[in-house]
Order: structure tokens, then C-alpha cells, then sequence
């Protein structure tokens, strides 16, 4: 497993958590994603700037990376424009229809014990994962 | 929304994006490993849940026995319990999205800010899919 990070990863949870536990304890809120985008596309009186500025301080962790190691990070994408704009409305339709993504239903749903975040979980999983074999081992790199 | 309040969703944000770049899931080759189970099977992701998990299942039932959040007015749950169609339907859509592109909606909206043309690219994408859902919504659900 030539790929394996244990270490960030484990680290980088922590800090998702983390901040997923504050977000409850300071404002109330489930820090999901999905829902603070979707939310803020036909917000309600009063109820758009607390979504801006959590996203906007989402933004501005690669400039922290920047300050302190000199470059921002990079993210490297195999798939084709096709498949990414595919793959960005079926994720956006998809987390509004089922209520949630990998943060509100995988790490806050699950946290709070939510029979429904568990079959979400399982089900994006699953799914992801026969998408993943479909397109690496079926039709071989055709993303 | 008072100063104090500003301050902190935007401090929120900024640890929960920190978290996501430590963990590794900005990269979509590593998000797509771990969901490659019969090929190069990478369970970083698994333990970047399993560490959101333990601090937020231990942390969440200790801070839902107050009565109000410390600077808001009250909690905002989730009330829903029903195991319907558009919980399935709309979370194995998400999945298969999440597979193809290796991207979810939090290492995007991250992924954005590193001038990433590809995380961009999907954001704008997500976005048309959230307000074609809304659409959707509008059109099957009956006004009251």
C-alpha cells in the first residue's frame, strides 16, 4: 500500500472533527457542506452570512499553506472536463436530494447516531466505490 | 449575525479547511483509492472519518445536553428519521458523482481557493446540480 498516510490522515480527521464539534458547540450548527452551499443558493432572512463566512474561512486554508510553506497546494485530476462536470452535478443534486455528504452525513450524522446518515453512508459509498470499478477496471481510464 | 458570531464561522471554516488539507482528501486520486476496493486500495480516507468520528461522536452527545449552543440561540438537529427514496436515490447519486471526479463538496470548495481549474470546475458544476435539485423540489413538492 505504497499510498497509505496514516498519519495525516488520522491528524486530518482529528481536526475535521474538531471543528465539526465546535460548530455544534458554538453555533448550533452540523458543519455539513452540502447543506451550508445549498442553503446559501435560497437563503432565508439572516441566515446567508454565517454560510459565506464559514466557506470563505474554508478558502482560506491553502492561503494559511501558502504563508508557511511557500506554495499553495496542488491538486492533481485525471478525469477529463467531461467527467468532472458530470461528476459536480450529480454531487450537487445528489447531496440536496439525499440531505447530506461526506461531512454531514459520514462524520456529524454518523456522530450523532442517525440511523439515516448510517444508510447514506453506506450507500455513497458503495456506489462510489462501483463507480470507481466501472470506470478503472471496466472501461479502463475512460474518465 | 454580531461580530463575535462572524468571527467564529469564519474561524470554523478555516479549521475544518486546515483539517481537510491535512487529511489528503483534496487529492481525488487518493479519494478514489480507498473507494478502489478491488484495485489499489488506499484506506487513508477511511481513518480521516474514523478520526472526524471518535472526537464528534464523543464530543457531540456531551454538547447537545445544553440548552443553548455558547454564542447562538439554539440547535439546528436534523428532525427527519424516515429511510426514504430520496435519501438512497440522492446519496448513491452523490456516490457515484464523488467516485467519477474523486471530488466531494468540502475538499472542492478548498480545492477552489488553490486556483485548481478542476476543483473549479466542479464547484461550478455542483452548484447547477444543487439549483436543478431545487428545481426539481419546487416542481414535485405541493405549495402550501
Amino acid at each position: 500500500m505504497p499510498h497509505f498516510t496514516p498519519y495525516s490522515a488520522l491528524l486530518g480527521g482529528l481536526l475535521i472533527g474538531t471543528a465539526a464539534s465546535l460548530m455544534l458547540l458554538l453555533k448550533g450548527r452540523i458543519a455539513g457542506i452540502s447543506g451550508i452551499v445549498g442553503g446559501l443558493l435560497h437563503p432565508s432572512k439572516g441566515d446567508a452570512s454565517w454560510r459565506a463566512l464559514f466557506l470563505i474561512g474554508m478558502m482560506t486554508a491553502p492561503l494559511g499553506a501558502l504563508l508557511v510553506t511557500g506554495h499553495l497546494p496542488e491538486i492533481s485530476s485525471q478525469a477529463s472536463t467531461r467527467t468532472i462536470l458530470l461528476s459536480g452535478l450529480l454531487v450537487g443534486f445528489g447531496t440536496r436530494l439525499g440531505s447530506g455528504c461526506t461531512s454531514g452525513h459520514g462524520v456529524c450524522g454518523l456522530a450523532r447516531r442517525s440511523p439515516r446518515s448510517l444508510v447514506a453512508t453506506l450507500t455513497f459509498i458503495a456506489s462510489g466505490a462501483l463507480a470507481v470499478f466501472l470506470s478503472r477496471h471496466v472501461f479502463g481510464g475512460a474518465s | 449575525m454580531n461580530a463575535k458570531q462572524s468571527l467564529a464561522s469564519l474561524l470554523l471554516g478555516a479549521l475544518f479547511g486546515v483539517g481537510l488539507m491535512v487529511s489528503g482528501m483534496m487529492q481525488p486520486q487518493k479519494v478514489q483509492d480507498f473507494l478502489d476496493f478491488t484495485g489499489s486500495w488506499d484506506p487513508s480516507l477511511a481513518l480521516v472519518m474514523g478520526g472526524a468520528f471518535l472526537v464528534s461522536a464523543l464530543a457531540f452527545p456531551l454538547i447537545v445536553r445544553r440548552k443553548v449552543p455558547l454564542i447562538g440561540h439554539k440547535f439546528h438537529l436534523p428532525t427527519a428519521r424516515d429511510l426514504d427514496a430520496k435519501l438512497i436515490i440522492g446519496s448513491a447519486l452523490f456516490g457515484i458523482g464523488w467516485g467519477l471526479g474523486g471530488f466531494c463538496p468540502g475538499p472542492a470548495i478548498v480545492g477552489v481557493a488553490t486556483g485548481s481549474t478542476s476543483a473549479l470546475l466542479f464547484a461550478l458544476a455542483m452548484l447547477v446540480g444543487m439549483a436543478l435539485h431545487r428545481t426539481y423540489h419546487d416542481l414535485t413538492t405541493p405549495s402550501q
